[in-house]
């Protein structure tokens, strides 16, 4: 259980039987009144937002999550597969599910997916970095007029993202999936 | 933890303070911070020491110092409060807190305009010696030419203070000219929540609805006190004459921010008895301390009619410099050690 003191931002709590994740927070109080724990949350599968202020007395359930080590295998139509590396059971998640991680899903990616209560499938985290190899680049012209000294290209994935003007077709990058912009270009 | 230009920053608010008391014939009291009873309050978490806590507030002991025969009282320490951490708050801060014997809680008002005025103008014109500029990496030149040049002395911008008596605070000039606005707590809430403070109280709302309706709303235009509190939440204020419904206790707001918080001090030791004995009932549900300080209600009969007030100083430093978290005004937060 969590008490209202040990939410923050980040923290995964079960409200009414389903998985929330603490988006934003902020301790307040009146010098001589109650302590507010005023929180904006996230729901782990429906993605619904909702703000709600907590008293020093409310309690959280945990949520029972879990990661596991999977292989992307396929996608067909709009379900992703996933094959658990040790058990070789297989899942799916939509593509609903898998939000903006689509644009650099590889097959047999290792990815962490997220269960809740044992055999949910509801999320997964990819790799940190990732090499894509570049389909499609315009030549750089140069004095483009938005000033910038980068071109569009598209990866394999059909990501589209901004690289420095010497990335050519047929060039691996390395991009970061946080931010899903372009690190440095990897030799093979 | 601080630069040396917001260390000297604190440390001209806390001479300015200083100065502002000594000159109108306060004397400077040091009370112990460790203590072995503390005012009962629901609310408020006190940090153990030993068999003993750390003060939540020094306003037992300093209250006694009145009894003892002092008139006027200032006092500048460090309190604690457990569980109390966030943009607004820390753990351990930092309280201004005075005593004027004789007075009302409109007189504290009054003297908060003055002390505030007072430390604005003092961090305005502040020249500082001997403290190095804040230099990222690639100021080396800066960096050379200072160490040059270090008898001369940098005149600190006025990060945040305007020498007209102007206090710059997110994006808004909030005027310190006295005199600033007044607002019972009944006509806020009427205004803000469009509900009776009175009620909010009896529907257990009010803390809630302050934080989140009325609060944003105070000390824009000038700084704001908020005042006449239901009787219920008087904490040691004394009951209003002509209207017992409420105590005579009022909130300073500067940009929606709790600055100050003051009294016309009850001084009947029945009634504050009675008080602690309501705040001892909710405390031990959560299953603390079932003591009363005794010696303070023991002296509580030689106190004069006298008025008081707490000021949190970091947060006074957090608004004269533009800072919108406590964290940027203190030397070291729990996070730093």
């Amino acid at each position: 259980m969590f008490s209202a003191s040990d939410l923050r931002k980040g923290l995964k709590v079960q409200i009414d039987g389903e998985p929330y994740i603490i988006t934003e927070f902020d301790f307040s109080k009146p010098g001589k009144g109650q302590a507010l724990y005023r929180t904006k949350m996230r729901n782990m599968i429906t993605g619904n937002q909702f703000t709600q202020t907590y008293r020093s007395n409310d309690k959280f359930e945990k949520p029972d999550l879990e990661e596991r080590t999977m292989q992307f295998l396929y996608s067909q139509d709009d379900e992703f597969h996933f094959m658990d590396t040790s058990s070789y059971d297989q899942i799916f998640l939509t593509r609903e599910q898998l939000g903006d991680n689509i644009s650099f899903l590889m097959d047999n990616m290792e990815v962490q997916v997220l269960f809740f209560g044992g055999d949910r499938p509801i999320d997964i985290s990819l790799p940190i970095f990732v090499n894509l190899e570049v389909i499609r680049a315009d030549p750089w012209v140069k004095g483009d007029t938005s000033g910038t000294d980068t071109k569009p290209v598209t990866v394999e994935t059909g990501y589209k993202l901004q690289v420095p003007p010497f990335v050519e077709e047929g060039d691996k990058i390395q991009i970061d999936t946080r931010s899903g912009e372009y690190i440095t270009r990897v030799k093979e | 933890m601080l630069s040396p230009q917001r260390l000297q920053q604190r440390s001209d608010l806390l001479q300015a303070v200083r100065t502002f008391f000594l000159s109108r014939s306060y004397i400077e009291v040091d009370t112990p911070i460790r203590q072995p009873v503390l005012i009962p309050e629901a609310e408020i978490r006190p940090v153990p020491a030993g068999e003993w806590f750390l003060q939540t507030s020094p306003e037992l002991c300093m209250k006694r110092l009145l009894a003892s025969g002092c008139t006027q009282i200032f006092q500048i320490c460090h309190c604690f409060r457990q569980g109390e951490t966030g943009r607004l708050h820390q753990e351990e801060f930092t309280m201004l807190e005075w005593y004027h014997t004789g007075w009302d809680y409109h007189d504290l008002m009054d003297e908060c305009e003055q002390l505030i005025g007072a430390v604005g103008q003092c961090l305005t014109t502040a020249t500082v010696q001997n403290v190095m500029p804040t230099l990222t990496l690639s100021d080396k030149s800066a960096w050379q030419n200072h160490n040059r040049q270090p008898q001369k002395a940098m005149k600190v911008g006025p990060r945040g203070m305007a020498s007209s008596q102007v206090l710059r605070f997110s994006d808004k000039k909030i005027s310190l000219t006295p005199p600033w606005q007044r607002l019972s707590v009944e006509e806020a809430f009427q205004k803000f929540c469009g509900t009776s403070a009175q009620q909010a109280v009896e529907q257990g709302r009010f803390d809630e609805l302050l934080v989140e309706r009325v609060e944003p709303h105070l000390g824009w235009d000038s700084p704001l006190f908020l005042y006449d509190y239901p009787v219920a939440l008087a904490s040691l204020a004394q009951q209003k004459k002509t209207d017992p419904a409420v105590a005579e206790r009022f909130e300073l707001y500067i940009g929606g921010i709790e600055l100050a918080n003051g009294f016309t001090e009850l001084i009947d030791r029945d009634v504050q008895r009675q008080r602690f004995y309501a705040e001892l009932e909710k405390q031990q549900m959560h299953g603390l301390s079932h003591l009363l300080p005794e010696k303070f209600l023991q002296d509580l009969v030689d106190v004069p009619e006298c008025a008081g007030i707490a000021l949190g100083l970091d947060r006074l430093l957090m608004v004269c410099v533009g800072a919108t978290t406590l964290a940027e005004v203190l030397p070291f937060t729990a996070h730093d050690l």
